[in-house]
């Protein structure tokens, strides 16, 4: 894969060093010719002086060839602007945003951007998971080119669904039931038939977000 | 008309100068507070402190009320993420924002921005004079 990468900080720069040593090309743009040359003497001339949110630097850079655009300087703004612009002036299919500001998430992805990333959010969601209560839902993976995810979703013992077959249980619309494991960890594939169990676990396909309709549907008593 | 400027320079300051003696109601918004010394001395409207890119600092601006949203920070990329913002997320019905870089600006203008950008004008402006 071609990938571009904005900012020569300290992200930038491990990023650049660990996608290369996978074997990827990678073009690192930063404003700051230093920063560029000292990392240059270690990886080899993979850098580029001049701003990325300037058409002409990302014209220089090959940016239309690019499979993957990856913006972490520090400024949330400056990485929306230059992810834009590959986007829409260079039709690069993937782009992604470091954030500073928790709340750009939702707007990063409403104005375009495809995925953004964010080492608050990692250690917000860390902190989460180590003081609160076992989860109903965890969240596996986000169906790609799509508005679907796939959860994991524990039945508590209070649960309505207990002991329901699944054809009786009415699931969020476009929702399904595609595996179920049991409370000894056997795995099975559900059928209409198939009767839920107090610990149950089943994962889920369905739209997002989805947790709130799922909660209601099978954690409900 | 209420009209919220978000960078206090010499170009925020005289806007709202003239907005204001159009009879509109106009706030200033700067992260800054030196700028709002540029203001005249008969400015009766709000000059708030705050970062136009920060949804909260928005809405403390009021711009959940405001009819038109302008973005005059030095800096392009603030500029064009605030009036996204101002655009996207508030529904601000007219957000204008400046933009020195001319091939960003023509970008953002087809993606359906209301830009204009300095450069390019006073160029055309020398132009004219030749």
């Amino acid at each position: 894969m071609y990938i571009v990468i904005v900012g020569a900080g300290n992200v930038g720069y491990h990023l650049a060093k660990a996608v290369l040593s996978k074997g990827h090309e990678v073009l690192l743009i930063d404003r700051d010719a230093a920063i560029l040359g000292r990392i240059e003497d270690e990886l080899g001339s993979i850098g580029l002086e001049g701003d990325a949110c300037e058409a002409n630097t990302l014209e220089e850079a090959g940016t239309a060839r690019a499979d993957l655009f990856v913006a972490v300087t520090e400024q949330d703004a400056d990485n929306l602007v230059a992810c834009q612009i590959a986007k829409h002036r260079f039709k690069v299919p993937r782009t992604v945003a470091r954030i500073t500001d928790l709340k750009n998430e939702p707007l990063f992805k409403k104005l375009g951007v495809d995925v953004t990333v964010s080492s608050t959010i990692l250690i917000l969601q860390y902190i989460e998971s180590q003081t609160s209560k076992p989860q109903f839902l965890t969240r596996l993976a986000v169906l790609k080119g799509s508005d679907r995810e796939i959860v994991d979703v524990r039945i508590p013992p209070t649960s309505a669904v207990v002991g329901k077959k699944i054809r009786d249980i009415s699931l969020p619309q476009n929702s399904l039931i595609i595996l179920l494991i049991r409370r000894d960890e056997r795995i099975q594939l559900p059928t209409s038939t198939t009767a839920l169990e107090a610990g149950d676990r089943v994962v889920v396909v369905g739209d997002r977000p989805s947790e709130a309709g799922l909660h209601q549907a099978l954690a409900g008593s | 008309m209420k009209v919220l400027i978000m960078g206090c320079g010499r170009v925020g300051a005289h806007l709202a100068s003239l907005l204001e003696t159009a009879g509109h109601e106009v706030t200033v918004l700067d992260v800054d507070p030196s700028g709002f010394g540029k203001l005249p001395l008969t400015f009766r409207g709000n000059a708030l402190l705050g970062d136009g890119t920060d949804g909260d600092s928005l809405r403390r601006a009021g711009i959940e009320e405001m009819d038109a949203f302008i973005a005059l920070t030095e800096c392009d990329n603030t500029n064009i993420m605030a009036a996204q913002i101002a655009k996207s997320v508030f529904n601000v019905r007219k957000a204008v924002c400046r933009v020195y870089d001319p091939t960003r600006e023509e970008l953002y203008r087809e993606l359906g921005l209301d830009t204009f950008c300095p450069t390019a004008l006073m160029a055309e402006s020398v132009m004219k004079r030749l």
